[in-house]
């Protein structure tokens, strides 16, 4: 049978993607440009035996997003950077209480309000580092409308199997453009489930480290009773100062992203084998630089590709590799340096390093990262 | 690499020219199982000021998601002209709303010209279908997707009751467009 196929926007796409992913609670609050992601759940959740909220601020609707997820509901908010900024403190306890959940960020200009009808990528650094203190981050960047389909099940999946925080973040023009989709049949993709308690509800202990890198988290309501913080903690949840407790916590929850970074880290690469100029893009910009490198490459020019799906934990090793490989990395994103800063940390100095950004809420064009490319070459 | 062909609809805010978008995109990408991209202009400008919509259609993938050389470009009102009837490629097309572009934009591209609000008015009994007559005019000017996939689209878009109004703006469009460009 023919695949379901539909033009959508990238805001619905991300929907469709959470309720294919298992999603059964939303909370958020409206804000340009992610609206749609809101709009298009407040339909299709209560079709799937899900719920739909909308609370009175971002914050709330974070707080909300925590106490669905530890019920045992996926659940996922969808907002923009003045309201990413807004959930920091939040996503903070979602990281030490290990809950997972999705946050999506449709991205516009900033700091503050900043154009909210303009695409920027200038809150890829916030993903990482918006919340204080140590603490593990996953993020994804997809280009496409279906790619917004498929990492937002992925990130679903990750927060899950992980039992953190994910955030997916593209820019209001993937988010807003409409491309054909087709949708995956069920079973398709994988779709995980967080792992449930494997002792009774006496013996549960919600940070047990022994159960794993990951110890199974049980739902509210299912018989298991235990104590949820935002303190450091010891295994049973309960707050602790004592120094090996913490150390070990800390260590623990910045590990179990670290030491599966190669199941986490995803991405895509186009002509880089003998690229002596590899451009470093995502989102909405790895559309201007493909494009750019079928140009150049008409030229004859030798220019690759290098697409991260996933920005948090960083493609340290495969940026690397291509640091030692080729002659510059050009980083091309709609901010004034971010992840440029990684480029050239990871780089170590093997090529050189240059950033070609855009903050005046147009699209990088393709001609514009050409011309970048010839200056290095 | 495979060939893009990039149309642009411009007019007032309101005149439903997203909605032509977004037909000729499924048109192209649902129907005929082409690639198709539609985006718009987003924000204050769209409300009764100049609104776009722009549809890039291949037989390949599509990477850049934006405009950069217009094959196609339709403009219903003065300030849409003066905004939007930009980057026209050499040899291009331009449609203007007779009765509501004075001032000609000039360049290398052939201008034609349709009253096309008028049309939707007067011949087909309701000024809210001049986007799908606008549709119809610039499927039969460029012959970018079929007649039969355009028709096809726009029926599915529209509520049965309206199917049979829609039907006849589209091919009142489409005669009127295939007529200038031959």
């Amino acid at each position: 049978m023919a695949k379901k196929v539909a033009l959508l926007q990238g805001n619905q796409a991300c929907a469709a993607g959470a309720i294919y992913a298992g999603a059964k609670f939303f909370a958020g609050y409206p804000i340009t440009p992610s609206t749609e992601v809101a709009e298009e759940l407040s339909n299709e959740l209560p079709k799937v035996g899900g719920s739909f909220i909308q609370m009175e601020d971002e914050i709330a609707a974070m707080a909300a997003v925590i106490g669905g997820s530890l019920t045992g509901a996926k659940s996922i908010t969808a907002t923009s950077g003045p309201g990413v900024s807004l959930k920091q403190e939040l996503i903070g306890y979602a990281c030490i209480a290990e809950v997972p959940c999705v946050i999506i960020n449709v991205m516009r200009g900033g700091p503050s309000t900043g154009m909210p009808t303009g695409p920027g990528q200038s809150d890829v650094m916030q993903a990482m580092w918006g919340t204080h203190g140590d603490h593990a981050a996953i993020a994804l960047v997809p280009s496409t409308v279906q790619e917004i389909f498929t990492e937002t099940v992925r990130a679903f999946n990750l927060a899950e199997k992980y039992r953190m925080p994910v955030q997916v973040l593209f820019d209001e023009i993937v988010g807003h453009m409409r491309e054909r989709i087709e949708f995956p049949e069920p079973g398709e993709l994988e779709v995980i489930d967080r792992a449930a308690p494997t002792v009774g509800p006496a013996e549960y202990k919600p940070y047990d480290a022994t159960k794993g890198q990951v110890p199974p988290l049980a739902a509210f309501g299912s018989g298991y009773k235990f104590h949820v913080t935002g303190l450091n903690k010891a295994a049973d949840g309960f707050p602790t100062t004592k120094a090996e407790y913490v150390d070990a916590e800390e260590r623990r929850q910045i590990n179990k992203v670290k030491d599966n970074a190669d199941d986490i880290v995803k991405f895509e690469e186009y002509l880089t084998e003998d690229a002596e100029v590899v451009i470093w893009a995502y989102g909405s910009t790895a559309r201007s630089a493909r494009y750019a490198v079928n140009e150049l490459r008409k030229e004859g020019v030798k220019v690759g590709l290098f697409r991260p799906l996933t920005i948090w934990p960083f493609p340290e090793k495969r940026t690397f590799e291509l640091a030692k490989q080729c002659k510059a990395i050009v980083v091309a994103e709609m901010n004034l340096g971010q992840m440029v800063l990684e480029v050239e940390r990871v780089a170590k100095g093997n090529c050189v390093v240059v950033h070609e950004g855009r903050v005046d809420g147009e699209p990088i064009n393709p001609g514009q990262i050409a011309a970048k490319v010839k200056e290095v070459l | 690499m495979s060939q893009r062909y990039e149309i642009r609809f411009s007019g007032a805010g309101g005149q439903g020219l997203i909605t032509a978008g977004i037909i000729l995109a499924e048109a192209a990408s649902i129907i005929e199982g082409k690639s198709a991209v539609q985006s718009q202009s987003y924000g204050p400008e769209a409300r009764g000021g100049a609104s776009k919509s722009e549809v890039i259609i291949s037989d390949g993938p599509i990477d850049y998601p934006k405009a950069t050389i217009v094959d196609a470009c339709l403009a219903m009102t003065q300030e849409a002209a003066n905004k939007y009837a930009t980057g026209i490629k050499d040899g291009g097309l331009l449609l203007l709303d007779d009765d509501f572009v004075k001032d000609t934009p000039t360049g290398n591209f052939k201008v034609y010209r349709l009253p096309i609000m008028r049309m939707a008015k007067e011949d087909v009994g309701r000024e809210i279908v001049a986007n799908v007559v606008a549709l119809g005019a610039v499927v039969g000017m460029t012959g970018v997707v079929s007649r039969e996939a355009a028709e096809e689209a726009v029926l599915r878009k529209v509520p049965e009751a309206f199917k049979d109004l829609n039907k006849k703006a589209f091919n009142l469009g489409f005669e009127k467009g295939k007529g200038l460009a031959n």
